[in-house]
């Protein structure tokens, strides 16, 4: 397993292997843009959001990609991509798949739905997976599966905690039977990893969902969420249909898996760095032989 | 030529024999064991002890129920959190007492409940997939009908994963597949093809290692071969050490799907 990790492991060619310039201020480009914030429905300008982490004055979380999620939790120039090159091929011939990967290609500004690297934070060096939302609302099939057992691998190897963000419908349908696969193979390697006496933290992000919380999202040592992120396995409106009834506001909501005691902890994101950092820091290891 | 969809008609028909019948009809001695020590029974999932050419093994199925109030009752096969929960006590136990395992699966899914959502279905199958995949005892995992998705891999990371004849092994419902690509459930034979979920497909996946013929519904016939067939799983299975049989069983799932990358 080494020597096929490390023959995919290369140096970053450019910066947006490198975790991407820390993304410009929107003020200085696009001045007058406004966004609304779906839970006040107060409009804050998009310079102002970029201050303050794409968080709203109400505390609503808006939906970053992976780079820029990277840009905020990692130090400064600490983040190498790992598995950079690996992308999706249409394997079952399914329906409108092809295209759907090339027009997330293109609006994502991303090969795959998951970005996966090494990293420091808060000066911890560790292994870190961001889900990406804007490729295919981070669903996972073979490569996401691949990269995200190939981290836990890496890291399990090199003795290293894992830091990871999952923001995801779940397993990719277009992948059929072996993206279903894919929660065995990513739990596994969760297990393996665990077992080799390494630490976990997981962060999930709006929305976490299907077989990415039925898998890897609920195996970490320490579970975060956002704040309001919805989290569950089955999609509201399918228990909406299957319950006949209407679902209380809050359903799925991470504060209400605290209540329900199915999450360590919601951390405003302001908070996430300094948090995951002292989290590693507790759980550092002493680097043997 | 049969379609995916028949096959979709076949694997859900009321006819069918359900779980509890595999285990009465291939094992002897059923002594069934309730519960998951957390906060109910899940009658979606019929758990115990059971006989096989006289090695005990540990029997784990989910089961649609017979007639109208038994399948309400079991909820038509569709586990709770607690169904799952009480598998992985079981398997547990199996591991300690160094017994093999042997699952039978037929479900449309996970139940998509407010209760089942608030007592964690999500963390229950996660926990049995990751433990399951480090499970110190031989465990075989055959899918009789439907195979539905998270719910069902539940109980399907084992060393073998058999597939009937005439079952199905999907990711999604051919109906909740039309119904996100196409806003159309009807459409859901076509889905059922796209989604590539017979056991043929599956097979040439390489999910499952064995397509069970069905002998034409002689159902009997089908149980006792299942019988020699389990049996010297279990024989081969015997050879290997811990280590061996932990070690390909994650080589096994790493290896799927890693031809498309």
């Amino acid at each position: 397993m080494t020597v096929t990790l490390n023959l995919r492991f290369r140096k970053p060619k450019n910066e947006l292997e490198q975790g991407g310039r820390p993304p410009a201020s929107p003020a200085e480009t696009e001045p007058e843009i406004a966004r609304k914030c779906p839970a006040c429905g107060q409009s804050t300008p998009l310079s102002a959001l970029w201050e303050n982490l794409y968080v709203c004055r109400c505390g609503y979380c808006f939906r970053i990609s992976a780079r820029q999620r990277i840009s905020f939790l990692a130090d400064r120039d600490s983040f190498t991509e790992l598995f950079p090159q690996l992308e999706s091929r249409d394997i079952l011939g399914f329906p409108g798949y092809e295209k759907k990967l090339e027009s997330s290609r293109a609006s994502a500004k991303e090969r795959e739905a998951v970005v996966c690297g090494r990293a420091r934070i808060g000066g911890q060096e560790c292994a870190l997976f961001v889900m990406e939302p804007y490729f295919m609302m981070g669903s996972m099939g073979a490569v996401v599966g691949e990269k995200i057992a190939g981290l836990f691998e890496h890291a399990a190897d090199e003795g290293l905690p894992v830091v990871g963000c999952t923001v995801s419908g779940g397993a990719r349908m277009q992948e059929g039977i072996l993206s279903l696969m894919q929660m065995a193979k990513t739990s596994g390697a969760v297990k393996r990893h665990s077992d080799g006496g390494n630490f976990y933290l997981v962060l999930l992000a709006n929305p976490t969902t299907g077989g990415v919380t039925a898998s890897f999202a609920m195996g970490g040592d320490v579970i975060l969420a956002e704040p309001g992120a919805i989290v569950g396995f089955a999609g509201a409106r399918v228990v909406e249909q299957t319950v006949r009834r209407k679902l209380p506001p809050d359903f799925q909501k991470a504060e209400v898996l605290l209540e329900h005691g199915f999450l360590d902890r919601i951390v405003p994101r302001a908070d996430q760095r300094s948090v995951i950092a002292a989290l590693l820091s507790i759980h550092r290891r002493e680097r043997e032989g | 030529m049969k379609k995916a969809h028949d096959y979709v008609l076949a694997a859900r028909a009321k006819d069918r024999p359900t779980g509890t019948d595999y285990i009465n009809g291939i094992f002897s001695d059923f002594i069934e064991l309730h519960g998951d020590r957390r906060f109910a029974d899940d009658p979606s999932v019929v758990g115990g002890l059971a006989m096989l050419n006289g090695t005990p093994f540990t029997v784990i199925a989910t089961e649609k129920g017979k007639d109208t109030k038994d399948r309400i009752r079991r909820n038509f096969g569709a586990p709770n959190p607690e169904g799952y929960r009480k598998a992985l006590r079981l398997m547990k136990q199996a591991e300690k007492f160094r017994r093999p395992v042997a699952c039978f699966v037929d479900t449309s899914g996970a139940f998509c409940g407010i209760g089942a959502e608030e007592r964690g279905q999500g963390q229950a199958i996660a926990e049995n997939l990751m433990e399951m995949m480090t499970l110190k005892t031989p465990v075989l995992s055959i899918l009789i009908g439907e195979g539905g998705s998270g719910g069902a891999l539940a109980l399907a990371v084992a060393d073998e994963v058999w597939m009937l004849e005439n079952a199905i092994y999907s990711v999604i419902s051919p109906e909740g597949c039309a119904n996100i690509l196409w806003k159309n459930t009807e459409r859901a034979p076509e889905a059922a093809e796209s989604l590539r979920l017979t056991a043929a497909d599956v097979h040439s996946l390489g999910v499952v290692e064995r397509i069970i013929p069905e002998r034409n519904g002689n159902y009997a016939l089908l149980f006792d071969s299942l019988r020699l067939d389990i049996g010297r799983w279990r024989q081969k299975m015997s050879a290997l050490s811990v280590q061996e049989l932990t070690q390909a069983r994650y080589r096994r799932f790493r290896e799927i799907g890693a031809q498309t990358v």
